[in-house]
């Protein structure tokens, strides 16, 4: 009786709504792994974006939006195919707000989304060489190639009158990709780099590691790895043999655990990640409130991909992916309506007038390059064990 | 002044740390070790051994912790080391009665007891990680260093650092006194010379009235403890996590095999010649280099044989060439 009761109500709801339907997005994150501390932080932050955007009601004629979770683990390609293979074929996703790092989210695009015909927006993915990856118009990122990232941090060293470096990488897509971006642009600028050796995640000793790159020497270490592994163990490491007192930290690296593991253990080191200081930056953080990090690394890229994903859906009319992908650019980029965190709504239903958005969102997204961030970082400082930010460039 | 900073930077960065790997190497061989010479077969459970000893350790530690004893400069894992062989122990002498026992009575060829030591190594592989997971676990407290790198410059006035961590001379202390402890046992006491005629000859040490089952039980605990001790070293020094100790399974082997299965002694050389050889091949010599060498000889790149993502394939090098060279290891042991 139960049964039947429910099984007319839904049938009742779905008749009540002709067009109104009930969207899938999928959130694939490495909500295990090398970057587990971060990711909860990014996830909440496209979620938000997605609890907006249905509390509005105005998305393609009262339709809501539901955040699905996936692990994409970070560093294992296999499980982040799997992962978003059943988003896409089983959950019936609509996008994907994801993938976060490099390697997972090549190897998603190339083994689920291209194949599928899924929309992709990464918050994260940062290696060069997704810039060029096969996408069929289908793959975008709110964060900028390291390309770019590694040329900030060159002139950002070479100011401060910092004349060699050793470099300590993760092996992986992202690491390569940075620390080669970085020792072109270093040593385009009169820079030297002593040494760029590769590290693996989850080894037990990193001595052998910190050996070689101490006895090739350098004012600075830059280390171009994830915090919770590998990363934060080569600076463990540094620190224990008195290798090298400061350092200098990628993306990667700047989260909330690095000054809580090494409080003033690293005073003196800087670091950059993605950030910028446009006004929608601290209205986000104050959406954020205690609910969770706002200035949490990557959380307000991960807003301004579910909302680019959703906005393009309201200006193509329909949320099939392959007619949706040509309206992300649109609304990401000017001329239109400036749209700051919290005015979703207003977006929707500009959009839904014939109008045009320019989305500002938390970190003022531009797509350029066919449909990459062109990107401003924040620089840190480290000072009696705070994380302190120091400027925007 | 130059002469010191090369020793000083040779000392922190090769000596100190190979001669602390080398000791862990050498108790986790010792027991893969005593296992072939007595039990008969190639224990592949060992490294998994290892992180149940520690594992065990570990969740002690953190109850005294939270009681609030401790041992001042000391880690506090050494006071829950006994009960983490204890537990071993029982673990081990479990996995003998069900499952060695069985094979041992049917006579059944080494390499069969090899392949059930696999399926041993995967139960143990996922009971660890059930119980504690598959993350990192800190568990080191006490005084962190003996001598900081800073405070050593300090000090001296060299332009090197020295530092000695509380675990690395703890692992060196502990070694010595176990390895002492063993050798003691295997040639003072009556059990130990009933272990080695066993091992000599099984049938001739049961002709003479010696006990096989007290024999296989006490070799068991001795294996745990040695599995014990060398985990919870590792674990101290660096980090525990299961997979790290599974990946030790390697270089045990090889330190065991390279110095000739079954022989003791053997076992503790070739824990130090493998992880020496780890450090030494994978280590840059530029800088040492640079403070012996006069000025026109100085390398201009590294001066790195091999980069460091190599160092297991320095274990399997050593192994390859002592299997083929002399493959009763370079101590007398028994061939493989």
């Amino acid at each position: 009786m139960k049964k039947l009761l429910l099984a007319t109500a839904a049938t009742a709801l779905m008749a009540g709504a002709a067009t109104a339907e009930d969207i899938k997005i999928g959130v694939i994150l490495g909500f295990t792994g090398p970057i587990e501390s971060l990711t909860p932080d990014m996830a909440a932050g496209a979620e938000l974006a997605m609890a907006e955007v249905s509390a509005s009601g105005k998305l393609l004629d009262g339709s809501t939006v539901t955040p699905i979770r996936a692990d994409s683990t970070c560093v294992d390609a296999a499980a982040a195919t799997t992962a978003a293979e059943r988003l896409i074929t089983g959950e019936g996703v609509k996008g994907i707000m994801g993938a976060d790092c490099s390697g997972v989210t090549g190897a998603i695009l190339a083994n689920a989304a291209l194949p599928n015909g899924v929309v992709m927006v990464s918050p994260s993915a940062t290696s060069p060489g997704l810039s060029t990856a096969e996408d069929n118009g289908l793959f975008f990122r709110t964060a900028p190639s390291d390309a770019r990232q590694g040329v900030v941090m060159a002139e950002l060293l070479k100011e401060q009158g910092v004349g060699s470096v050793a470099i300590s990488y993760i092996n992986s897509d992202y690491g390569k990709g940075l620390a080669d971006s970085f020792q072109a642009a270093f040593e385009a600028i009169g820079g030297t780099v002593t040494i760029s050796a590769a590290h693996e995640v989850g080894k037990g000793d990193y001595s052998a590691e910190v050996a070689a790159l101490a006895s090739a020497g350098g004012e600075r270490l830059v280390v171009a790895g994830y915090v919770d592994q590998g990363g934060g163990d080569i600076v463990r490491a540094a620190i224990d043999a008195g290798a090298f007192d400061t350092f200098h930290f990628p993306d990667g690296m700047i989260g909330d655990a690095l000054p809580a593991t090494f409080g003033t253990e690293i005073d003196g080191s800087f670091g950059q990640a993605p950030g910028s200081d446009n006004p929608g930056y601290a209205t986000f953080v104050e959406l954020a409130g205690d609910a969770f990090n706002g200035q949490g690394t990557y959380a307000a890229e991960s807003y301004d991909a579910a909302a680019l994903i959703l906005l393009a859906m309201q200006a193509a009319g329909t949320s099939d992916p392959a007619v949706y992908k040509d309206f992300l650019e649109g609304v990401a980029n000017a001329p239109g309506e400036p749209i700051m965190p919290g005015e979703l709504g207003k977006a929707l239903e500009i959009l839904a007038a014939g109008g045009d958005v320019d989305l500002v969102g938390a970190t003022g997204v531009e797509l350029v390059n066919g449909g990459e961030a062109a990107g401003s970082y924040r620089v840190v400082t480290f000072k009696e064990g705070n994380m302190e930010t120091v400027e925007y460039r | 002044m130059d002469i010191l900073n090369a020793i000083v930077a040779l000392a922190n960065y090769v000596l100190i740390p190979g001669a602390a790997y080398g000791a862990q190497l050498a108790i986790g061989a010792l027991g893969v070790t005593l296992v072939y010479g007595i039990l008969r077969f190639s224990n592949f459970a060992h490294g998994d051994t290892m992180a149940f000893g520690t594992m065990v350790t570990i969740l002690f530690t953190w109850l005294f912790q939270s009681w609030g004893i401790s041992l001042g400069p000391l880690p506090t894992a050494l006071l829950a080391l006994p009960l983490g062989i204890a537990f071993t122990a029982l673990l081990l002498l479990g996995t003998d009665r069900v499952v060695f026992k069985f094979y041992r009575e049917k006579k059944a060829v080494p390499t069969v007891l090899a392949m059930v030591s696999l399926g041993v190594m995967l139960v143990m592989n996922g009971l660890v990680r059930f119980i504690i997971g598959v993350g990192d676990q800190q568990f080191d407290d006490g005084q962190r260093f003996l001598i900081s790198a800073k405070d050593f410059k300090d000090w001296t006035g060299l332009a090197e650092g020295l530092a000695l961590r509380t675990t690395q001379a703890l692992t060196i202390v502990v070694a010595i006194i176990v390895v002492a402890a063993l050798f003691w046992f295997l040639n003072k006491t009556r059990t130990g010379k009933s272990m080695r005629a066993f091992s000599d000859n099984e049938d001739l040490a049961l002709l003479s009235g010696i006990d096989p089952q007290r024999v296989v039980m006490v070799t068991w605990i001795i294996v745990a403890g040695l599995a014990t001790i060398a985990g919870v070293l590792y674990g101290l020094d660096k980090a525990f996590r299961p997979f790290t100790y599974f990946q030790l399974l390697l270089p045990i082997f090889a330190a065991a095999i390279v110095g000739g299965l079954g022989n003791p002694l053997g076992a503790i050389a070739g824990g130090f010649l493998i992880a020496f050889s780890e450090v030494i091949v994978t280590y840059a010599w530029k800088k040492v280099a640079g403070y012996v060498l006069p000025e026109a000889l100085q390398p201009d790149g590294l001066a790195q044989l091999l980069s460091t993502d190599y160092k297991f394939a320095v274990s399997f090098g050593i192994l390859v060439l002592v299997l083929i060279f002399k493959p009763t290891g370079l101590f007398k042991g028994q061939s493989v």
